[in-house]
């Protein structure tokens, strides 16, 4: 008992730790009906888990306890080589477990495939978003306008996501809206979400792409119906127009800062009958993958580094300013 | 490692030492991962096989003269394969001789009729990197192809080894190893001759 | 590429790396010449087909390599310790947890458990050697000359940087252009053969070389947990050897498997790596479940639980291995029904898991429990895993999943599996074993330190993970912002990263101060073992095993032997002259033509693949007119060794 003492205290200290600090972590904190369907399910199974632990530590303590080699030893049975009865047991309640976690679970794959059950008839927003190496492209058809890093959203209205990459493959996921989906070349996959709650929300790409991955990242701003419209209306009349020069462009990879257009890349291509579009605007634009250890790489790392270093020192200096 | 050699009359030549029954059931094991390997390049290519780009269809090219010469050639030599280690069984040097030397030809009629056929998709325009489809029609037959190859060059080793020492357990095993390959081969190209080029063919015109 | 890009520069790890490899290397040349080793190294080593010496270099490459993993981990906890960190810069995070994972997998894991199942399975089986002695050896020299070509890229070329799953377009040429990439398609694919040898010489051996009476039922679980793991090899490794050789086709000769061009899918490369990649995860883990089974029933005293059942759950998980590939990305929408399936599939392997746990448990119940230190590896062993095991259920659940994926809840949850299963396993079996290995026990008080540094600072690690997760840490970021909030539970988790490199330490330690002063075995029965490894007279076993094939009347025979007090004594008239394989040089010859043609592929020199390959087809050709039949043991040098008078 005394050896496993440790282990049975960080255990009980972990579940404790876990339940207090659940409200805390984005995933168990959804701020929509996605995300609540999920965090949902994600309880559900974590008492399961935890009752499985309890039970197979308790038995661990209590056997390794009782039957450890000491003097006076009792109940020893060298030759008992197993029971039917037990082993039945032993069987049937993973498979009872297995079932009772296999029903909500393809419950709720169902439901996520749809609009949320409360919305369903409302006619859902549809956004695409496109994924260049390492920035996010959104496209509002309904409203003709594009914006580069960061989302608007109405919220109470389900949200469609038409979900594609430029290149490599990408994993769009805004943790407190709901789960994520991969967004890939040459394909269109798609995703509801939902947000009930006015607020910024962080979204990113979670599947890993190369160099500037961990900046992949983008804002979802959810509103009200009237800011969303008004928002759509005014950026549609003032911001500029998308050029196919300036769309070439976005096709480098690197990262670029938010960007707001009154029309969208769908009149000169769609990523999922092209998936070479990227590579093909690279080469036009003379653009060359450079090998990660070669001096051109280095020489632009260093650049880069220095570019970075300058901007972190002017928003110190400026104060950090957000507007779109 | 065991030693055991049997005398009984009885027991082919190929199973009578141990290291013979070892390194053939070793083999049939090593066919087992090389299905696998097959079932890998199959399943690739019928997932790709609509991916053409902007190259032609599959079935546009394919030539039903030039695949039924393969075929029959192919199949042939299979047959003769099986005389010739039919031969090795009646302790006849000469026959299996004969035999496996009339296969490695037919295995080379094939191989030439298949780079013939290779250098035709290449003159029209289809090569490996023409497409994902055509990709995946290379890969998979160009390596039925080389397995072809190697077994010709292996065939011809082992036949080297049964005229300077005979038929012994140990040459009378590779041989039968051999014919295993060959034979394994052959059914390959069964699948390939259905899944590639009928189908090919049918898609295309049906 | 330019020459002067040829070796990596700029950065001082990498030079000081460097200047370690060369001192290491002029170091053992010094070592070798100076005490006139080379002629020793060579007829005892690298010519060596003897399954015990094999597999005692196997593991000793898989050690080097969990150093080299290991510090790779030790990098990436310093880089993530505090938010922003300067330590690292994206890059090389990027090639250094690539070639963490890769590593940890395929040139640590599998090779040390292919190594243990090289010493321990000829012996528990009662054979002289394996099937095919020669195949073993050039197995052993394309593992090692693969993992010799992966770890070369990070002074040579620079190291691959897309991740071990190396997704496509991403590890494609026009997105990871240059030779890293390259390093892990050959570096894989050379040890791949070796992998693949292995399954089908391992599968045969057991097949056909048991001793007489050894019945399938028979078998020690370890002989059965290494039968089915070769069988999951035999159908995995082919799928891999596909998915590597497109995509090198892919890099090399423009064709369009996975590309953005040509309508190439990247989704078929992530569905053949995992097809092959999660039975992959089985093969590291089968056999350590094997050796658990036989340190558990060997220090509880007792007969295995349930033993039948054991092997079916052991076959229904290798059946299942096969059946659930998908759940590594239900996130890619392959709707409703297909997730369904697969979280349900993939939920049913906890059914035979959890059955072998209780197995496990009631293998201890009515026993008489020692706590040796391979006994505690199995205990922690039990503890640790479930936590992996119940956490994978939850990944399992595909509408969870999705929010599961990519982040360190995940990340947590296969370390989970992979140290506490796989890693301890490797670590108990070599404590185990260690004895048949080398002739003494290492020392259980170290041992016991590392157990207990090592279990904490694993917690301590991979624990806050778990909460990291869901807290939408993704995996693979090289950095996080303060305002992130997860600084705290990295800093935590970098601690008990560092715990678990101190216990490596103490380890290695343990094996030095063991070597100095263990006291040496006396018989051949270091722990009171069950099974006919334990059976021979020296602690060590001559070159043939077993000087008389041992004739088995049941499971544990040399337990019962033992228990009935009728433990034969080898006499002088059962010793027979001894039927043994000769030692070649051609499997390391042949390997290191794999090195040339590997080399000349990764920098795209054709020319030298082109050599290598030449060679590699030479050295098939000799062996295969070489009529080389063995030789034979004498009687009296049989006699001489096993100290036997006539």
């Amino acid at each position: 008992m005394q050896r496993l003492k440790p282990f049975l205290t960080f255990g009980l200290l972990m579940a404790v730790f876990m339940l207090s600090g659940c409200s805390d972590m984005v995933v168990l904190d959804p701020k929509g009906p996605v995300g609540e369907q999920q965090k949902d399910l994600i309880m559900y199974s974590i008492w399961f888990m935890l009752f499985i632990l309890l039970v197979v530590y308790a038995l661990t303590a209590f056997i390794v306890y009782k039957y450890r080699d000491r003097k006076n030893h009792k109940g020893y049975d060298p030759d008992n080589e197993g029971s039917h009865l037990l082993e039945t047991i032993w069987w049937i309640i993973p498979i009872i477990i297995t079932i009772a976690l296999a029903v909500p679970t393809v419950k709720t794959i169902y439901s996520l495939e749809g609009p949320p059950e409360e919305t369903k008839d409302q006619k859902p927003l549809v956004i695409h978003a496109t994924s260049v190496d390492w920035k996010w492209v959104f496209t509002y058809p309904e409203q003709d306008i594009e914006t580069v890093n960061y989302l608007h959203i109405p919220e109470d209205r389900p949200i469609l996501f038409k979900l594609t990459s430029a290149d490599s493959m990408a994993s769009f996921w805004v943790p407190q809206l709901g789960g994520q989906k991969y967004a890939m070349a040459g394909m269109e996959t798609e995703l509801y979400l939902q947000a009930d709650e006015q607020g910024t929300y962080e979204g990113r790409n979670s599947n890993f792409t190369g160099e500037g991955f961990t900046d992949h990242t983008f804002d979802v701003m959810a509103m009200s119906d009237e800011e969303f419209e008004k928002w759509a209306s005014e950026t549609n009349a003032e911001a500029p127009e998308l050029t196919k020069e300036q769309y070439d462009k976005l096709m480098l990879p690197g990262h670029v800062k938010e960007m707001t257009f009154s029309s969208t890349h769908l009149g000169f291509v769609n990523h999922v009958d092209e998936a070479d579009y990227a590579i093909k605007a690279r080469e036009r634009l003379g653009y060359e993958p450079l090998i990660p250890h070669s001096k051109a790489a280095k020489e632009k790392r260093e650049e880069e580094k220095k570019k970075k270093q300058e901007e972190q020192e002017e928003s110190e200096s400026h104060g950090d300013s957000h507007a779109h | 490692m065991a030693h055991a050699e049997t005398h009984d009359p009885n027991t082919p030549l190929e199973y009578r030492s141990e290291t013979g029954r070892l390194n053939i059931l070793g083999f049939w094991i090593f066919l087992g991962a090389e299905v696998a390997l097959f079932a890998t390049l199959f399943a690739t290519y019928m997932v790709l096989t609509h991916r053409i780009a902007d190259g032609p269809a599959l079935g546009e090219l394919f030539e039903v003269k030039s695949l039924l010469i393969q075929t029959f050639l192919l199949l042939t030599s299979s047959f003769t394969c099986g005389l010739a280690v039919h031969e090795m069984r009646r302790h006849n040097v000469k026959g299996l001789m004969l035999w496996m030397i009339i296969t490695l030809g037919l295995g080379l009629g094939f191989l030439y009729f298949e780079i013939q056929e290779f250098l035709h998709f290449i003159h029209e325009g289809a090569n490996i990197g023409t497409s994902a489809a055509w990709s995946g029609f290379f890969v998979l037959v160009g390596t039925h192809g080389a397995h072809v190859t190697f077994g010709i060059f292996w065939v011809t080793m082992v036949l080297i080894q049964v005229a300077k020492r005979g038929l012994t357990p140990a040459t009378s095993a590779k041989v039968f190893i051999t014919s295993l390959y060959w034979h394994f081969l052959d059914v390959v190209w069964i699948f390939i001759f259905t899944a590639v080029y009928l189908m090919g063919m049918v898609m295309h015109h049906g | 590429m330019k020459w002067d890009e040829f070796f990596v520069t700029g950065d001082p790890m990498i030079y000081g790396a460097d200047v370690s490899i060369v001192l290491t290397m002029v170091g053992i040349l010094f070592y070798l010449t100076r005490y006139k080793k080379w002629k020793w190294l060579w007829t005892e080593w690298l010519t060596t087909v003897d399954h015990k010496k094999l597999g005692i270099m196997y593991i000793v490459s898989a050690v080097l390599m969990l150093f080299r993993g290991g510090v790779d981990a030790l990098l990436m906890r310093t880089q993530l310790a505090v938010p922003e960190a300067k330590f690292l810069d994206s890059q090389h995070y990027n090639e250094i947890f690539t070639t963490h994972g890769t590593i940890m997998i395929i040139f640590m894991a599998m090779p040390f458990l292919i190594g243990i199942i090289n010493v321990v399975v000829p012996l528990q089986i009662g054979a002289r050697d394996v099937a095919y002695p020669y195949l073993n050896a050039v197995s052993f020299w394309t593992f090692f000359i693969g993992a010799m070509l992966f770890n070369i890229s990070f002074v040579i070329g620079g190291s691959p940087s897309a991740g071990w799953t190396s997704y496509m377009p991403l590890a494609s040429n026009e997105l990871s252009p240059g030779p890293g990439q390259n390093y892990y398609l050959w570096g894989l694919q050379i040890a791949g053969i070796g992998t693949l040898l292995t399954g089908i010489n391992f599968l045969v051996t057991i097949l056909k070389m048991r001793a007489p009476g050894m019945t399938l039922f028979r078998m020690p679980m370890f002989t059965w947990s290494s039968l089915v793991t070769m069988v999951i090899i035999i159908f995995a490794f082919p799928i891999l050897t596909v998915a590597l050789a497109l995509m090198s086709f892919d890099r090399l000769f423009g064709s369009h498997f996975f590309t953005l061009q040509g309508e190439g899918m990247d989704m078929l490369w992530a569905n053949l790596f995992w097809l092959w990649g999660h039975p992959e995860v089985y093969i590291v883990i089968l056999p350590a479940f094997g050796i658990f089974s036989e340190i558990i029933s060997t220090f509880s005293k007792k007969t295995l639980f349930g033993y039948k059942a054991m092997i079916w759950s052991m076959l229904l998980i290798a059946g299942y291995s096969f059946l659930v590939w998908v759940h590594h990305f239900f996130t890619m929408g392959s709707g409703a029904a297909v997730n369904s399936v697969f979280s349900i599939t993939t939920m049913a392997i906890g059914i035979p898991t959890g059955v072998k746990i209780f197995n496990w448990l009631f293998t201890m119940y009515r026993g008489k429990i020692q706590f040796t230190t391979p006994m505690l590896w199995s205990l922690g062993f039990i503890v640790n895993f479930v936590v992996g095991g119940v956490t994978g259920v939850m990944l399992a659940m595909a509408a969870a999943d999705y929010q599961y994926h990519n982040t360190y809840f995940l990340v947590s949850h296969f370390h989970y599996v992979l140290i506490a299963g796989t890693v301890f396993g490797c670590f108990a079996g070599l404590i185990y074993w260690y004895p048949k290995m080398f002739g003494y026990k290492l020392n259980e008080r170290i041992g016991k330190w590392v157990f207990w540094l090592f279990t904490i600072g694993f917690n301590v690690c991979f624990m806050p993970q778990y909460f990291l997760g869901l807290d939408g840490m993704p995996r693979r970021v090289y950095t996080y912002s303060e305002e992130s909030g997860w600084g705290p539970l990295n800093m935590v988790s970098t601690l008990g990263g560092f715990m678990m490199g101190i216990a490596f330490l103490v380890l290695v330690y343990n094996m030095y101060y063991s070597f100095r002063f263990a006291k040496r075995e006396t018989t051949g029965d270091a722990w009171g073992g069950r099974t006919l490894e334990w059976s021979t007279p020296s602690a060590m076993p001559p070159f043939y095993n077993f000087a008389k094939i041992p004739e088995v009347t049941g499971l544990d025979h040399f337990w019962r032997q033992k228990q009935a007090g009728k433990v034969e004594k080898l006499t002088a008239k059962d010793i027979k002259k001894i039927h043994m394989p000769s030692n070649s040089g051609v499997p390391f010859i042949m390997g290191s033509f794999f090195f040339v043609l590997g080399f000349g592929f990764v920098f795209d020199w054709i020319w030298m693949a082109f050599l290598g390959g030449i060679g590699v087809i030479g050295t098939l050709i000799y062996r295969s007119f070489e009529y080389d039949d063995g030789y034979y043991v004498s009687v009296e040098e049989v006699l001489e060794t096993e100290k036997i008078s006539k």
